[in-house]
């Protein structure tokens, strides 16, 4: 499975209202605006590991939305803590996905430890995630992922992807004018709850 | 153990009322009444860490969401924050309170404190963070509220360093 196509297939649940959206650096954050950036979108794009992080700092700030982490397994690897502090407060209106190529791609394909049996989904599991599980195959992504929105529940879902990407990353959306836009729709989403 | 609770109380009581409604925290011996005061309030969001720099992402998505926070943390949890703070809060310009305890200053008892003591000035005026340090329980309010009014009109991290003085009573 392509990461791109399987960002494609869930696009429609992340237009919804009330969702907003947090993913680490690189290939995932430039093909989710390869596919139409949005002002719920965030894109973290450096503080390796921390998308997780920002993502339970919006969820327990602000219950009424869902918060939807799209992470990485080196992002995660850096940042395996960060797993035991979701669990411990388990906030039921976020859902982490982790896009697993077993590569740091971004830097020229470094093989990662889950290259080598490193499992997230069993650490996340092991960390106290009530929710866990590890998808290969497109249906079963856009299933596990309506799932996941549906389930008021805290989930990490890893995601087996192919380990490709865009050719550039740099896009025309300034990291600070992202970051702006954001907090206003955070803003207007509070003011204006319907 | 002679952690004073009457400056932590000033400390918790000059957080709340500047509006500070998320703390993230990792415990250490200074820090035990503040953590528990956060605990114990149902109006304050509490969060526990694993290691410092994941609050630094938790205070990046409270402030996004409109909710005022702060780090409480030891000078070493600092040292391990050090890329969250470059790369998260410093580019993406965050109004980030950090409170840092001044381990490893005269006094210090613990020979494993007194290198982060040495180098805590220095890194945060490498980093160009703003900082003051609390020795005396009636600074607390002023120079919590001072640090906070900084660090929102200059959209960046500030540090107030808390003192021996201030949270060690011996």
């Amino acid at each position: 499975m392509r990461r791109l196509d399987a960002l494609a297939a869930i696009y429609p649940f992340l237009e919804r209202r009330g969702t907003v959206v947090v993913t680490i650096m690189g290939a995932v954050a430039a093909e989710l605006q390869s596919l139409g950036h949005r002002p719920n979108f965030f894109y973290l794009q450096h503080a390796m590991g921390l998308a997780s992080s920002m993502g339970i700092g919006i969820a327990l700030s602000r219950p009424e939305l869902k918060v939807v982490v799209f992470d990485g397994d080196g992002s995660l690897l850096m940042n395996l803590g960060g797993l035991t502090t979701l669990a411990r407060y388990r906030p039921t209106n976020l859902v982490h996905v982790v896009f697993d190529n077993e590569s740091l791609l971004s830097v020229g394909g470094f093989p990662t430890a889950t290259s080598t049996g490193s499992d997230l989904a069993e650490i996340a599991k092991a960390a106290g995630v009530p929710r866990t599980l590890t998808v290969r195959e497109p249906d079963a992504f856009t299933r596990a992922f309506g799932d996941a929105m549906a389930a008021g529940e805290l989930t990490t879902m890893v995601v087996k992807v192919e380990a490709v990407g865009p050719k550039t990353f740099v896009t025309d959306l300034s990291l600070l004018e992202n970051r702006y836009a954001f907090q206003r729709h955070l803003a207007s989403l509070r003011d204006s709850p319907t | 153990m002679p952690v004073s609770t009457s400056s932590s109380q000033q400390v918790y009581d000059s957080l709340k009322a500047a509006g500070v409604r998320l703390i993230s925290a990792l415990p250490e011996t200074w820090l035990v009444h503040l953590i528990r005061m956060a605990e114990d309030d149902a109006e304050m969001t509490l969060v526990r860490l694993a290691k410092e720099e994941e609050g630094v992402g938790v205070s990046m998505g409270a402030h996004l969401a409109g909710v005022r926070s702060a780090m409480l943390m030891q000078n070493h949890g600092f040292l391990a924050a050090v890329n969250a703070i470059v790369s998260g809060a410093q580019l993406y310009r965050i109004p980030l309170l950090m409170l840092i305890t001044a381990r490893g200053s005269f006094g210090e008892r613990d020979p494993w404190q007194t290198e982060g003591g040495l180098i805590t000035e220095h890194v945060l005026d490498a980093l160009r963070i703003p900082y003051d340090t609390i020795h005396a329980p009636a600074d607390v309010a002023r120079k919590i509220t001072d640090a906070q009014t900084l660090a929102y009109s200059s959209s960046r991290p500030v540090a107030l360093l808390l003192g021996r003085s201030l949270m060690w009573e011996d």
